[in-house]
C-alpha cells in the first residue's frame, strides 16, 4: 500500500482528535481525543518505519527500527499519562460532581 | 634649613585636626592655646626661614609626586622665596595676633563652638599657607579653594542666623565664579606650556613675544579668579556681606590675608602680566574703578564693619591698580601695610563692638574715647595710616602706587588721589563718630563700657606699632638714598618683568609735587571730617545722592534683578514646565500605557481550558504555516 494512505489516515485521526479536544466538554472524551492524536502519530511512525525498512533492507537489515522504538516509548508514556489523567478526572468528579471541563476555569485566577 | 619648610603649614594642620576632632572634649583654654600656639610655631619657623633667604638661596622642597599624567607632572612642592616669605610672615604674624585676640573675643561661646572656631581658623591659615607656598598653580589652587571654604565656614559661623548663612553662601558662590576663571587659566597654562610649575612656566613665558593671545587669555582668566577672591568689580559684593562673621575673622580673612590672595597670585605671575599689556590695562582699570567705587560707598555707611569692609575693597583696588601699572613691589608693599592697619582697624572695631555689647551702628556710639583709651589711640593710628599721612605706613605704600600710576597715565593718578581723599574723609568720619562727641547709646550700654582685656589690647598695640613703622622698609629714594629696602629685597622676583619693561622714573620735582598734593589733600580731608563729625555726627537717614551711596548704588538689587531673578525664573520654568510638564508626563504616560494595555489583555485569560487549547492549536498552525509556506 502506498505511504500516502497511511498519512491521510493519520492526518484524519489527528484532526478528529484536535476537533474533539476543542469542541467536547466532557473530560473523558477530551482525554480519549488526546489518545487518538497520540495514536495517529504512532501509526505514522510505524508506517514510515516500515517504508524505510523496505527501501534500505539490502544495505541495512535494521533500517527504520528507530521509528518502532519511538512508538513503544510513546505507548509507555501514554499509559503512564492515562493513569495520572484518569486519577485527575476521578478527583475532579469527586470535587465538583461533574466532568465538564468548562467548570474548571480557576486557571484565570 | 629646607627641611623646615613643610613645618610651616604642618602646625596649623595639626591644630586644625586636634581642635576639630576633639572639639567637644577640649576645655576652652586648651583649644585657644592649641589654636594660637600652632600659628606662633609657624611664625617662628617662617622667621627662621626668612633669616636664611638670600638672593641666591631660596627653598624649593618637593614632598611627593602629586599628579603624574603622561608628559605632565605636577609635584607637591613648596617654594619659599622673597615674595612668599613676606606673605608667610604676614599670615602667620598677623594671624597669630588675631588668634590671640580671638581667644578673648570669642570666650562667650560654648567650648564646642569655641574649639570649632579655632579649628576653622587654623584650617584657614593652613590653606592660606598652601596658597602662598605652593610651587605650582595646582598647589596654589588647593589653597585658593581651601581659603574660600574656610571663609564660607567662618562667615556662617553663627549658623543659626539665616541671614548670616545667606552671606556665607553669597561669598562662596561669588568665589566659585572667580575660581572657575582660575581653573580655566590653569588648564590653558597646561595646554600652552605643558607644565604648571612656576619657574618653568615663567621661563617658557619669557621666551614668548609680548601680547600673544594665549598670554592675554591666561592672564585675563587668572584675573577673573583674582576679582572673585580679592573682591573687585564685578564680584566684590560678597565682601561687605562677609562682615556677618565674627570680627576677628573679618580682620584675618576679609582684610589682612585671604583677600590679598589675588594680589599674591598676580605678583607671582608678574612676568605673564608684563607680557600681556591688554590684561594689565584691564587690571589697572578694574582696580581703579573698584577703588573709587567702594570709597564712595564707604562715605555713607553707618555700620562700623561695613565702612571698614568697603575701605578694604577700595584698598584692594589700589593694589590692583599698582599691579596693573607694573608697580609690583608697590602692590606687595601695600598688601603688607594694609594687613597691619586694616587688621588693627578691624580688631579695634571688634573691641568697640565688644564694649558696646554687639552694637555695630556708629550712630549709636560716640564719645568712646575716654572709656576705651587703648582702643582709641590704636584706632586713631590705624586711621592715620590708612589715610596716607606720613610717616605712617599707609603713606609710603599708597604713594608708591600712585606715583607709578602717574607715570603710566595721569588720569589714573587723578582718580586714585580722589579716592585717597575719600579714604581720609570716611575713615575720620568713622573715627570721629565713634570715639568723639557725646555718647548716644542706651544708658545700660554706657554703664557697662570698659576697655577690653589684655588679650585683645596687646594685639592692638603690636599692630599699631607695625602700622606706624611698617612703612619704613619702603622709604622712597626721594627721602633716603637706597632707602627702599623692600624693593631691593623683592628684586629677584620681579627681575624678569623689569627686564621686559623698564619702570618709568619720575624726576624728583614731579614726585615731590604728587606727594605734597596727596598728603595735603588727605590731611585736609581728615581734619575736615574730624572737625565736622565730632561736633555734628550724621544721624539722620541720607537723602539724594547720599541715599544712593548708602544703598551701595543698588548693586545688590541690580544683581538680584539681572542675574538672580532670571535664574530663579528659569529654574522655576524648568521645574514646573519641563520637568513636571514634559518629562514626568512621558514617564507617567509609559506607566499608564502599560496599565491600560494590561487591562485590555486580561480579557483573553478566561480560564477556559478549551480556549487555551484553541489558542495553542492556532499558534501551532501559524508556526506550521510560517515554517512550511512563508519562510521559503
Amino acid at each position: 500500500m502506498p505511504i500516502e494512505r497511511y498519512i491521510f489516515l493519520s492526518i484524519a485521526l489527528f484532526c478528529i482528535g484536535v476537533a474533539g479536544v476543542l469542541i467536547r466538554r466532557n473530560a473523558i472524551i477530551v482525554f480519549m481525543c488526546i489518545e487518538l492524536m497520540l495514536n495517529a502519530v504512532n501509526l505514522l511512525l510505524v508506517a514510515f518505519s516500515k517504508m524505510h525498512y523496505l527501501k534500505n533492507v539490502a544495505t541495512n537489515p535494521s533500517a527504520g527500527i528507530e521509528g518502532q522504538l519511538f512508538v513503544f516509548f510513546i505507548m509507555v508514556v501514554a499509559a503512564a499519562e492515562v493513569s495520572v489523567g484518569l486519577a485527575i478526572i476521578v478527583m475532579m468528579y469527586r470535587n465538583v460532581h461533574s466532568v465538564d471541563i468548562n467548570f474548571l476555569n480557576r486557571l484565570k485566577h | 634649613m629646607s627641611q623646615l619648610v613643610y613645618l610651616v603649614p604642618l602646625f596649623p594642620l595639626i591644630g586644625f585636626i586636634i581642635n576639630g576632632l576633639f572639639r567637644n572634649s577640649l576645655p576652652k583654654p586648651v583649644s585657644a592655646v592649641l589654636g594660637s600656639g600652632s600659628i606662633l610655631a609657624s611664625f617662628i619657623v617662617s622667621a627662621m626661614l626668612f633669616l636664611n633667604i638670600k638672593e641666591d638661596n631660596t627653598f624649593l622642597v618637593t614632598l611627593f609626586e602629586f599628579i603624574p599624567a603622561g608628559k605632565l607632572s605636577i609635584p607637591f612642592s613648596f617654594q619659599v622665596d622673597q615674595l612668599s616669605i613676606i606673605f608667610l610672615l604676614i599670615i602667620t604674624g598677623v594671624g597669630f595676633l588675631i588668634h590671640l585676640y580671638s581667644s578673648s573675643y570669642m570666650k562667650e561661646e560654648t567650648s564646642g563652638h569655641f574649639a570649632r572656631y579655632f579649628a576653622y581658623l587654623n584650617l584657614f591659615v593652613f590653606s592660606m599657607l598652601l596658597l602662598v607656598m605652593g610651587a605650582n598653580y595646582v598647589i596654589m589652587f588647593i589653597g585658593w579653594e581651601g581659603v574660600g571654604l574656610c571663609s564660607y565656614l567662618l562667615i556662617g559661623y553663627w549658623f543659626k542666623n539665616t541671614s548670616y548663612n545667606n552671606a556665607a553662601k553669597k561669598a562662596f558662590i561669588m568665589n566659585r565664579i572667580g575660581d572657575l576663571g582660575f581653573l580655566l587659566a590653569v588648564f590653558w597654562i597646561i595646554q600652552q606650556f605643558g607644565t604648571v610649575t612656576f619657574s618653568e612656566v615663567f621661563t617658557k613665558a619669557s621666551a614668548l613675544s609680548s601680547g600673544t593671545v594665549a598670554l592675554t587669555g591666561i592672564t585675563l582668566l587668572l584675573f577673573v579668579g583674582a576679582t572673585g577672591k580679592s573682591a573687585q568689580i564685578p564680584l566684590y559684593t560678597w565682601l561687605p556681606d562677609a562682615m556677618a562673621g565674627p570680627t576677628p575673622v573679618s580682620a584675618l580673612i576679609h582684610a589682612a590675608t585671604m583677600v590679598t590672595a589675588g594680589i599674591y597670585m598676580i605678583a607671582r605671575s608678574n612676568i605673564l602680566y608684563t607680557l600681556a599689556p591688554v590684561s594689565q590695562t584691564v587690571v589697572a582699570i578694574t582696580g581703579l574703578a573698584t577703588a573709587i567705587f567702594a570709597a564712595t560707598i564707604a562715605l555713607k555707611q553707618n555700620d562700623i564693619k561695613k565702612v571698614l569692609a568697603y575701605s578694604t575693597v577700595s584698598q584692594l583696588g589700589y593694589m590692583f591698580l599698582g599691579l596693573g601699572v607694573g608697580a609690583y613691589t608697590g602692590a606687595v608693599f601695600h598688601v603688607m601695610t594694609h594687613a597691619f592697619f586694616k587688621a588693627l582697624l578691624f580688631l579695634g572695631a571688634g573691641s568697640v563692638i565688644h564694649a558696646m555689647h554687639h552694637e555695630q551702628d556708629i550712630r549709636k556710639m560716640g564719645g568712646l574715647k575716654k572709656h576705651l583709651p587703648i582702643t582709641h589711640i590704636t584706632f586713631l593710628l590705624g586711621c592715620i595710616a590708612i589715610a596716607g599721612i606720613p610717616p605712617l605706613s599707609g603713606f609710603f605704600s599708597k604713594d608708591e602706587i600712585l606715583a607709578a600710576a602717574f607715570a603710566q597715565n595721569k588720569i589714573y593718578w587723578i582718580i586714585g588721589v580722589l579716592g585717597a581723599f575719600m579714604t581720609a574723609w570716611y575713615m575720620f568720619r568713622l573715627y570721629a563718630t565713634t570715639f568723639l562727641g557725646r555718647f548716644r547709646g542706651t544708658h545700660e550700654q554706657e554703664h557697662h563700657l570698659q576697655e577690653s582685656p589684655a588679650a585683645m589690647t596687646i594685639p592692638l598695640v603690636v599692630l599699631a606699632i607695625l602700622s606706624v613703622a611698617g612703612g619704613w622698609i619702603g622709604i622712597p629714594e626721594l627721602f633716603v638714598p637706597n632707602g627702599h629696602a623692600l624693593e631691593k629685597y623683592l628684586e629677584p622676583i620681579f627681575a624678569a618683568s623689569n627686564k621686559v619693561k623698564e619702570a618709568h622714573h619720575l624726576d624728583h620735582s614731579t614726585e615731590w609735587m604728587l606727594m605734597i598734593v596727596s598728603v595735603a589733600g588727605s590731611s585736609a580731608m581728615a581734619l575736615l571730617a574730624w572737625a565736622r563729625f565730632s561736633r555734628k555726627p550724621e544721624l539722620e537717614e541720607a537723602s539724594g545722592v547720599g541715599k544712593v551711596l548708602a544703598n551701595k548704588y543698588y548693586v545688590d538689587e541690580l544683581y538680584d534683578r539681572v542675574i538672580v531673578k532670571p535664574i530663579n525664573f528659569l529654574g522655576n520654568f524648568f521645574s514646573v514646565r519641563i520637568e513636571k510638564g514634559l518629562i514626568d508626563w512621558i514617564v507617567n504616560g509609559a506607566g499608564r500605557l502599560v496599565q491600560y494595555g494590561s487591562r485590555q489583555l486580561r480579557w483573553i485569560q478566561s480560564g477556559q481550558v478549551g480556549s487555551y487549547v484553541l489558542l495553542m492549536v492556532l499558534g501551532m498552525l501559524v508556526f506550521f504555516v510560517v515554517q512550511f509556506f512563508i519562510k521559503k
